[in-house]
């Protein structure tokens, strides 16, 4: 069935098909029963780059623009490990990062196939190049 | 010279804050500030050349991030050309839907924003806010901590919120090693008082993120913004930075929302001599541009110093309804102490408290204050009963709910001893059952036994290592027969992977259904629209543990031993000493002690004894057609044989009264009922003879009590209407026998 981003929201609730873990485990099989047998690892439960853009598309329809470009950047993010993510974060802060650094970043981002938030990226670069936030190579 | 009443006001808590005028050079103004640059936008080939008084080239970080992120241009042209004060009465024109106004407000630069949010009154602010609120129903927040991080308490406190109904809550941590542990004992208790509350644990972002990737805790907010670059930069932050980390949240299914509020900027040093609200609406067009679904806005922990200038109060709501404006979700502060004055703190709250908001308060301290390590609690639980005391009032829901003190201990137990099983199971220090017990009953902290701190942060970080998540926690539940709240923590989990609380204004309903501004929009236009509290939710903010039934404030009289025997219609006496005591329809029957719970034989008897202490002869009737004090008196005066009489009705009060009086006039009043022993009675039988004798009478002293008004209305009132109900229209009056002895 299509997803329509008004009616079908709340996904848990009105479409829990569209809804799995990153290995498939659907929505339902995150019980009790499944934990009991040992058959839910803890890394699964975490929404999945697909759900992420449904989400996306249900803010976009709601006319909240930068929610769902928020969102369409953690449907890329998803697939990037914890602890890069914090060193992107970090490599952002003021004066963390140079803008070779920060370009490196960028094409990181691109390689996990996220090219909003490589963009992203660069355009802090370019902003942090103008306000002199960019640490001293 | 001095005052001693200015002497006397100088001792009040209010005096204890400063007040300062204002210092717009260093932002200490709270709106419209003499530098707030004019609104302009100045757009060329589709790019921003100027914007709020700056060129392109010097934007600075925050004019670059919202310049590229947070306006819609395409409605900019028409919205910036748009009149301040055209705009600010769309704001409160219940006939201009508020989607209009969010798409208006793509395209204002914060400059024209908190222009026109400065044109509002207080009264407009509110109807605004109301009107702005991005979800349906409002909500309110919980802030759950103690000072020994006892999980044992916090878990019972965390229980206890989530029975009373907040959907948030939020803990923190006085060692950062102890944030997994309270974090389990939030998600334990939380899910115990009841399903889908969310709960966060404010520490640093590493660590907050990782108990988020484990499933123990479910949104954050703390991720602060400036409204100077300065600021943001002493912050340690961009613009850029903190999108990032709220799009690195939203990819591991936390709900974000930000952090703002006036005054941090003059707090921090860098105004650059702007006033606090235009700062705040460049912080809010950050956070709307970043993406975020909401903000924590309302001053926050500056409140004390915004509330210090003129203005401060109206400024602080006129951020909360900007951020409404921008569509995003709205936590309204109300957390950190605003005021030392109740009164003051109080007046403060109704900004937000009577519109309504997405979160009333930032953090309602469900624990006494000494518990509270963010710093205070603006209302604690001690105040409850006034909360809820006062939504009643207003017929308003601000978010707690009234729950009977068994229920709540039978929650307080469960929840203590659900979060004993999850440490017992994940091999954490035993909890004792003195913690629960005392974690059930006690008052705070200082009540439980202290804990192996050290044992406990080794077992914490231990914890880690091993990769502890949420579903161990359900787990370790499910195992101990804590199976529903087993399953409501799994629950949580698979809220994770939907991700429908990432939209803005979610919350969880007890059903696990995620309501937010998508499915549960507000749609306030007006008397008879949007949420208004009514039906089962009303009768249920009404019924306040300590609220009584009326019949129960009187007690019963049926079966009790008589004090009166009633005989024959009365007539007039002829004796020059005699002096008629005259009691009302219900005196001694359906009513039988005064308000100030004296015996009514008791009454009669001092009565009778002070008549013929002042040489006088008492006859009692009973007045059946009248339940006024006046006209009982007046009747037994024209009964009475020395034409005087003492009339008395049954809550006590008494007039002494001479039948060529009128009927309203009166020789001596006695209006105090409340402040009225036995003592009091017999010297009015004394008084009564006096009169009657024609001896020169000094009137008894009575006593005042101006709290007895509001004390004690609600009996009074009851107790005229029984009396009122006794009367017998039209009756002669009866002669009346005191029966009983009573006990001095």
């Amino acid at each position: 069935m299509a997803f329509d981003p008004i009616r079908d929201y709340p996904l848990g609730a009105r479409r829990p098909d569209l809804v799995t873990t990153p290995a498939g485990i659907p929505l339902d099989g995150v019980s009790l029963d499944a934990l009991r047998e040992g058959a839910l690892a803890a890394d699964e439960i975490r929404a999945t780059p697909r759900t992420l853009r449904l989400q996306a598309e249900v803010a976009h329809a709601s006319g909240r623009t930068q929610l769902a470009e928020n969102l369409e950047r953690a449907a890329e993010l998803a697939a990037v490990p914890d602890d890069l993510l914090l060193e992107i974060y970090t490599a952002l802060r003021p004066r963390r990062a140079t803008a070779e650094e920060l370009e490196a970043w960028a094409a990181q981002l691109d390689g996990f196939d996220a090219p909003k938030t490589a963009a992203f990226v660069r355009e802090a670069a370019a902003a942090y190049a103008e306000r002199g936030l960019l640490a001293h190579g | 010279m001095v005052s001693r009443r200015f002497s006397s006001r100088a001792t009040r808590d209010l005096r204890l804050e400063q007040l300062v005028s204002p210092v717009p050079e260093l932002g200490l103004v709270a709106a419209n500030g003499p530098n707030d640059p004019e609104p302009e936008l100045g757009v060329e080939g589709g790019a921003v050349t100027r914007m709020d008084g700056r060129e392109s080239a010097d934007f600075d970080v925050i004019d670059r991030f919202v310049v590229a992120h947070g306006l819609d241009l395409q409605v900019a042209s028409e919205a910036m050309s748009m009149d301040d004060l055209a705009l600010a009465r769309m704001l409160v024109d219940v006939n201009v839907p508020r989607s209009e106004l969010v798409r208006l407000s793509r395209g204002l630069t914060p400059a024209k924003l908190a222009r026109v949010i400065g044109l509002l009154d207080p009264v407009e602010l509110m109807l605004a806010l109301k009107k702005l609120r991005a979800r349906r129903a409002p909500g309110n927040q919980a802030h759950v901590t103690n000072l020994k991080e006892s999980p044992a308490l916090l878990a019972a406190d965390a229980a206890e919120a989530a029975r009373r109904g907040f959907a948030e809550m939020e803990t923190t941590v006085g060692v950062a090693r102890y944030a997994p542990l309270n974090a389990i004992a939030l998600l334990v208790g939380s899910q115990t008082g009841r399903p889908g509350v969310m709960t966060q644990c404010a520490v640093e972002e590493r660590r907050n993120l990782e108990l988020a990737i484990r499933g123990l805790v479910t949104y954050a907010e703390t991720l602060s913004v400036y409204g100077t670059e300065p600021v943001f930069v002493d912050g340690d932050d961009t613009p850029w930075s903190k999108a990032f980390l709220g799009a690195a949240y939203a990819s591991r299914g936390v709900k974000v929302r930000f952090t703002s509020g006036t005054g941090s900027e003059a707090l921090m040093g860098y105004a650059q001599g702007m006033s606090m609200l235009y700062l705040e609406a460049r912080c809010l067009a950050v956070v709307r541009a970043a993406g975020s679904q909401g903000v924590q806005n309302g001053s926050i922990s500056c409140v004390a110093l915004v509330m210090s200038v003129p203005g401060g109060t109206r400024a602080i709501l006129g951020e909360n309804v900007l951020a409404a404006w921008l569509d995003l979700e709205v936590a309204s502060g109300n957390d950190a102490i605003a005021s030392h004055s109740e009164i003051r703190k109080t007046a403060k709250l109704m900004g937000q408290f009577l519109p309504g908001t997405d979160f009333v308060t930032s953090g309602y301290s469900v624990m006494p204050r000494h518990d509270n390590t963010f710093g205070g609690g603006n209302f604690d639980a001690d105040d409850l009963d006034e909360w809820l005391t006062i939504q009643r009032d207003w017929q308003v829901d601000a978010g707690i709910e009234p729950v009977a003190e068994d229920e709540l201990l039978r929650t307080r137990e469960r929840a203590a001893r659900a979060v004993q099983a999850v440490f017992e199971e994940l091999g954490l220090p035993a909890i004792s059952e003195e913690e629960v017990a005392l974690a059930t009953t006690g008052y705070d902290a200082r009540e439980l036994p202290d804990r192996d701190r050290a044992a406990d942060v080794e077992a914490a970080d231990d914890l880690l290592a091993r990769g502890v998540s949420g579903l161990d926690v359900a787990l370790a539940l499910d195992r101990h027969g804590f199976g529903d709240v087993a399953e409501a923590v799994l629950d949580m989990q698979r809220q994770r992977l939907s991700g429908d609380y990432l939209q803005t204004s979610a919350v969880i309903g007890a059903d696990g259904v995620v309501r937010s501004a998508v499915n549960d929009p507000n749609e306030y236009t007006g008397p008879g629209t949007g949420y208004r509290l009514e039906g089962e939710r009303w009768a249920l903010l009404q019924g306040l543990p300590q609220v009584v039934a009326p019949a129960e404030l009187l007690g019963d009289p049926e079966g009790a031993d008589p004090i009166v025997v009633e005989h024959d219609e009365a007539v007039r006496g002829d004796d020059p000493a005699e002096v008629v005591v005259a009691v009302g329809p219900a005196f001694a029957a359906a009513i039988r002690r005064t308000i100030a719970d004296l015996d009514h034989g008791a009454v009669l008897d001092a009565v009778c004894e002070g008549i013929r202490e002042g040489g006088g002869q008492p006859r009692l009737v009973r007045v059946r057609r009248v339940a006024d004090v006046a006209f009982i008196a007046h009747d037994g005066a024209a009964l009475s044989g020395s034409g005087v009489a003492l009339g008395l009705q049954s809550k006590g009060t008494a007039v002494i009264h001479r039948a060529d009086l009128q009927p309203l006039d009166n020789l001596e009043l006695f209006g105090m009922s409340p402040l009225y022993t036995v003592e009091s009675y017999r010297a009015m039988g004394r008084n009564a003879a006096g009169y009657a004798l024609g001896r020169r009478v000094g009137p008894v002293p009575t006593e005042l009590d101006n709290f007895a008004r509001a004390k004690l209305i609600v009996r009074t009132t009851l107790l005229h209407a029984r009396e009122t109900q006794a009367v017998v229209p039209g009756a002669a009056a009866l002669e009346l026998e005191l029966v009983t002895t009573p006990v001095a």
